[in-house]
């Protein structure tokens, strides 16, 4: 909004409401598109054709760019802390790293799985 | 949760652990994965700055440099695409346009006695 618009606190709760709505909505949707691919765990595509499902298109541009961003990120995070690890070890291992990280990557997609791999109810 | 080192941007400002509880709260979700929860509170993000300049663009809180409750609400009702949030920002009534509207009705249906008239629920709220 532009600079110095006041927003009442009506409005405010407003907003939260409805954000919580959506992010309702949205998940509703998501699973309906991880139920038809046949999977328990939503995933990212999911939720991106949940958006476009809910008439939401513009956001899917702006979403996928903040996703490579994040994926990028936590890849950081991930490596920040096996170079911490690999500091403990012997220095030869720097050499192997750069095989390493291909399968990293594999693996990491399935590391993210299982942190969230609850079943509920 | 997503921990960004401080004094760097945040990528998205929602918490992801509150974002995780509504969606559990979900009976048919079972596990949902780190991208697609980041997604989802980034799409959140992206959608109060939606409804909140909408809302400002049509609304008339702007002649007061403001936004408000009904600036939402009007957005709700009149624009398809934010329907799905009608129900829980509904249009407001002064309660003694309420008292006057049902008064009205009552006189309309002694009138008529075939006259059945449905109530008008709108809700009040203060």
């Amino acid at each position: 909004l532009p600079d110095g618009v006041n927003i009442s606190k009506e409005a405010r709760s407003a907003i939260s409401r409805a954000a919580s709505v959506f992010v309702l909505y949205a998940t509703s949707c998501a699973n309906n598109f991880a139920m038809k691919g046949k999977r328990k765990t939503l995933n990212a595509s999911d939720v991106l054709s949940a958006m476009e499902e809910m008439e939401f298109q513009r956001f899917v541009a702006p979403l996928k760019e903040s996703l490579e961003v994040y994926r990028r990120e936590q890849k950081g995070k991930k490596e920040a802390r096996k170079d911490k690890d690999k500091k403990a070890d012997s220095e030869e291992q720097d050499k192997s790293r750069e095989e390493e990280n291909d399968d990293d990557d594999e693996r990491m997609e399935e590391e993210e799985q299982n942190d969230e791999e609850e079943v509920d109810n | 949760a997503a921990r960004v080192s401080s004094g760097e941007n945040r990528l998205v400002s929602l918490p992801l652990s509150r974002i995780r509880v509504i969606m559990k709260s979900s009976p048919e979700v079972s596990s949902i994965n780190q991208d697609a929860l980041f997604l989802t509170a980034k799409a959140t993000e992206l959608f109060v700055q939606y409804l909140a300049t909408y809302s400002y663009k049509h609304g008339r809180g702007k002649e007061k440099n403001a936004l408000t409750y009904s600036d939402l609400s009007h957005t709700a009702e009149e624009c398809e695409t934010f329907q799905f949030l009608a129900d829980i920002l509904p249009k407001k009534i002064l309660a003694s346009k309420y008292l006057k509207m049902l008064e009205k009705e009552k006189r309309d249906g002694e009138v008529g006695e075939d006259d059945e008239e449905d109530e008008d629920e709108e809700d009040e709220n203060e």
